[in-house]
This record gives structure tokens, sequence and C-alpha cells, in this order.
């Protein structure tokens, strides 16, 4: 895992594009975060805007807001937002040269696979954000071009990436990755159904594989339930309600196999599906 | 700008507020910078209980108007836990460290300050007097009889200095600082977290049931901290510092060095800061360093 400098720092958001339903922020970090520059795939950060973090609905936000970091270019980080409350709101209305707070990167990051097991994508909604940039590091480390969508590999990719979204201007978001197959929930894009039915029909097809999975907590405990009963080992991104990202406020907590709880900032994001006994129905992290 | 407090000399009058900064996770998250640039002048423990606890239920965390609710439950790998597994990692900050206990009865504050004596590590000890009594169910720190009895009765455990962390969720929070001195304390911190309450927000359109409303926090009500409760932390802060004659940490809804001005200037030995540090993890040290930007200006308090 990469450590993160101690205390936030002011960048400058280069640029902010329209996915689909999502948008994806840009802020030029030519430092890079710390002394490894790069972050972890699976690490996030936690983001608030420098002017007019506050003052919003109900006087909100105030809390900074927990992001995965989906994407590293040289000095430059990458985040996939919906406007689903008034942090994210207040995050997509920036443009560029406006100032973001960021601390991070945070938490843990995805392992790689083993026993020659080949990587399986799965994400659901804004949830696919930190499957980018791990598509990203298995792909270049296979050899393959890296960056977003467009281009086509040249070699047959090791990674397998599975997508679900509501609906089509949600599922737009799946350029954020290559080569992805899509289900919908309401059959607009790719196949009418969920995404577990895509992990299903790759599973039976070949079970070796190690799943990486990040979206809604229901989509995460169907994927960990059909990975435990075929005995595939699964690394789970887990979500959840946070106010630091740095094990101070004991809030983020998942209950954990065997008893105990879990803080998703520091022994996560990134957590052992084998370490969980079920993902809860999430309640809600501040938006 | 050193501070002097119960015998110990601190380099600044900012700490942090007890369950708002967890050093060694940040030392995981941050690395050696944490120790580097650590930024309290002491550091307050989470508190520690007998038995381990593991917390309350989810959610956690509810954020309010400039603030946050919480109901975390006070999760802690108990007495034993502490003084094995984390204290001797503590003990390498290179600050004083303040070790923050609670009991639900005389007997079991008496145990834990016992055991706090007797850790070299250990530089003073916070009780934290929010919990309620396994008898009375009553806070034993919202009752200044019942809190003058407890702290008489634990305070020739120790030669280290005693600090009452007392609970605002009181009738007259001035007469429970009293109680605590008289008793023996040597300091008195305030104010803790104001009990709130959150409801499970309603759907969108639906029609309110009242029957049906359920708290949103895991535990039912929480604690409110951060800016929303900083006007009441000031008349609290400034009601006690009038009526004690110990010196008096001051916290709540502090995240400038204007907010901690206030409250040194109402009274206050110590400033600490909590919610303010999950926004930004290095606040204290930016307090500080505001409060006192360079040797031209006056020293603050009473060394």
């Amino acid at each position: 895992m990469t450590e993160a400098p101690f205390g936030r720092r002011l960048l400058q958001v280069t640029g902010i594009d329209e996915l689909g339903a999502y948008r994806v922020l840009r802020v030029a970090d030519p430092e890079g975060f710390g002394p490894t520059p790069a972050p972890r795939p699976g690490q996030f950060a936690m983001l608030a805007a420098a002017e007019r973090w506050g003052g919003g609905e109900d006087e909100r936000p105030y809390l900074a807001r927990a992001f995965s970091i989906a994407r590293w270019l040289e000095g430059e980080a990458h985040y996939l937002l919906e406007d689903v409350g008034p942090g994210t709101k207040r995050l997509c209305e920036l443009g560029a040269g406006d100032g973001l707070w960021v601390l991070g990167p945070l938490g843990t990051g995805f392992a790689h696979p083993a026993d020659g097991r080949r990587a399986l994508l799965v994400g659901g909604g804004v949830g696919i954000a930190p499957l980018a940039i791990w598509q990203d590091e298995l792909e270049r480390e296979a050899g393959i071009g890296r960056g977003p969508a467009d281009s086509a590999p040249v070699k047959k990719s090791p990674v397998t990436v599975l997508l679900g979204f509501r609906d089509g201007p949600r599922a737009e978001g799946a350029a954020l990755l290559r080569g992805a197959r899509v289900a919908t929930d309401d059959g607009s894009t790719g196949r009418h159904g969920l995404v577990t039915g895509l992990l299903a029909e790759e599973l039976e097809r070949d079970a070796h594989a190690t799943v990486y999975a990040c979206g809604p907590s229901r989509m995460l405990e169907a994927v960990r339930a059909m990975c435990e009963s075929r005995g595939v080992p699964a690394q789970l991104a887990l979500e959840a309600g946070m106010a630091c990202g740095f094990g101070a406020c004991y809030g983020c907590v998942v209950p954990k196999r065997g008893g105990g709880y879990l803080r998703v900032c520091v022994d996560g994001p990134v957590i052992d599906a084998a370490e969980l006994e079920q993902v809860e129905e999430h309640a809600g992290a501040p938006a | 700008m050193s501070v002097a407090f119960c015998g110990l000399t601190l380099t600044h009058p900012i700490i942090n507020g007890s369950g708002t900064f967890d050093a060694l996770a940040a030392r995981k998250a941050f690395g050696t910078a944490l120790d580097e640039e650590f930024p309290f002048a002491a550091y307050v423990s989470k508190t520690i209980t007998l038995e381990p606890r593991a917390g309350n239920p989810p959610p956690r965390l509810w954020e309010t108007p400039a603030g946050l609710l919480n109901s975390i439950g006070l999760p802690n790998k108990g007495l034993q836990g502490y003084l094995a597994e984390d204290l001797p990692e503590l003990a390498s900050l290179p600050v004083p460290v303040i070790t923050n206990v609670m009991g639900s009865s005389a007997a079991e504050i008496a145990e834990l300050v016992q055991a706090c004596d007797a850790g070299a590590e250990i530089a003073a000890i916070e009780l934290n007097v929010s919990c309620p009594n396994v008898k009375t169910g009553l806070d034993i720190g919202a009752d200044p009889r019942q809190l003058e009895q407890v702290v008489r009765a634990v305070r020739p455990l120790t030669g280290k200095p005693l600090i009452v962390k007392l609970t605002p969720n009181a009738a007259d929070v001035a007469a429970c600082a009293l109680a605590a001195q008289e008793g023996g304390a040597d300091a008195v911190s305030l104010i803790n977290t104001l009990r709130a309450l959150a409801l499970t927000p309603l759907s969108p359109g639906a029609r309110s049931e009242p029957r049906l409303r359920r708290p949103w926090l895991g535990g039912g009500t929480g604690g409110l901290s951060g800016p929303a409760i900083r006007a009441v932390a000031l008349a609290q802060v400034a009601a006690v510092a009038e009526r004690v004659r110990i010196p008096v940490i001051g916290m709540g809804g502090v995240s400038c060095a204007e907010h901690a001005r206030d409250l040194l200037d109402v009274g206050a030995r110590l400033v600490a800061v909590g919610t303010e540090s999950f926004r930004d993890p290095v606040a204290g040290a930016r307090i500080a360093r505001e409060l006192d930007p360079g040797p031209a200006s006056p020293t603050s308090g009473p060394a």
C-alpha cells in the first residue's frame, strides 16, 4: 500500500468530463501521492472542494467524501462522480482551475491473482471506479497498451470485465474500462439483467479466476455468495459512511466473520471476501 | 509558547479530544511523518474499558448541518489489550500520553486507574464519566454528588494527574466541575458530545408513518460534535472556568485558531481538537501555529 502524505493537499482540478450519468473529475497532481507517487489500485482519497464546501442543501456538506482513485496518469488522478447528495453535487460543479482538498491515497489495494488465475473484474454503478485503475495495471504488466477505452488491445487481455448498471445513461460509464461486457437492469444496453448473471456464466466457463468486485452492497453480497459456493477467491472493495478515512473515527465499520468489526478505511476498502460472513446492506455514506 | 499543565510541560496548548485521533492507525496511513510532525502537544487515547468492546452496530455516523452525529460505542481492546499491545507503541510518540478510561461503577474505575498508575508510559489519566451507572442508570458524571464520590474514591489510587472529562448532558455542568475538583481531580475537560438524534430518512414522496420512524444510528441516539456545538462549548467552558481553580481543557467545534483563542480567553488552559481532525489530520498543528505565529507574539495562558 502507498502511504499518504501527512495532511490534505490543495490541488487543482484539470477538468471534468461527462460520462453518461457520471462525471470524471481530473485533478492535477504533479508530484504525485508522496514518496511513491502512484497509488495502489483500490486505494481511495478523501475529497472536499476548497470553496463553498458547506452551505448547500441542509447546510451540508461538512465532511470530506471518500472516492476510489479511478485512474492514475502521470501527474493526474481521476475520480468517478455521481451526483447523489450535497457533497457529490458540489464536486460535480467543479471545473478546470478550481481548488480541491485531497487526502490520500488511503487504505488497502487489490492483490494480484495467485496460482495463475485470471482476473475477473465485476463492477456495479459508480463502483466501477477502482476496477479501471486495476485493469490499467494488470494490462500494463501483461504488456498491453493502457489508457481510456478507445484503443483496441493488440493482444488478448488477461482481464475479463463485467459491469452492471441501472439504465442506459449509467451504462455509458462502461467506457471507463476497456472491453467490458455490460448488463443493465432495464435492458437498455447489453444484457437485460444483473451483472451477477454474467459472472455466473463466466465462472461456469472457467472458474480458475480471482474475482475483484466493487459496487452496491446487494451486488457485492451476491458476488461473495457465488464465489464462496464455487470456491473462487474474491476481493471486495467496500463502501461505508466515513468521516476521516484514516482510522480515527471508527465510523465506517462492517461486521467481520467470527465477530467484531473491520474498519473499511484502514482494514479495507479492499477486503478479502473470506473475512466477511456477508456484505450487509450498507447504510449509505454521506453523499 | 510552552504550557504548564498539571506538572507536564507541553510545547503548545493544543491536544486531541479522546476518540478523535487513532495514532496507531494514522501511523499506518501516513508512516513516519505522523511522529515527525505530530499535531498535538499531548496524545489522549480512545476510551479504554476493563473488557474489550466491539462497539455499536453500524450505521455509526450521520452528517448534520455543520457537524457530525456519531454512535461509535467505545470499541477498544480492553484494559489488558491496551496495556500490552497499544501502550508500548504509543510510548514512542514524541508527546506525553494521556489515557482515557471509563467504568460503570466506582470499583471498575478504581481498577482502571490503578492499572494506569502502574503504566510508566502514561503521563496522565482522564476519566470518561459519560457512562451510565450500572445500578442507577444515570450518567455518573451528570450527578455532582455521585461524581464527587467516585473521584474521591479513586483519587488516592494514583499520583498521576487525574482529569475528569465532564458530560455536557447535565443540568449544571459547572456544579459537576466543582464536584470533580472537590473530589480531588487535577483538571476537568469539556465538552463531550451532546446527545442528539437522527431518524432514518423517508423515501422521497413517502407519507410519514410516525410509528415506523426509527433512529438512523445503530446505537439509537448519538453524540453531536463539530462547528454545530461550538457556541454551546464556549458557554459551558466559560461557566466551568469561572467556578473551578483547577485547569480546564476546553473543546467543542474548534476548527481554527480563532475558536481556540475564544476558549483560552474564557479560561481554558488547553484546547482539544476533535472532529476537525477528521477533515484535516494536521488541524492540531495548524491551529497551534496560527495561535503562535512567532516569537514576537505574547505567550498564551499562564505558564
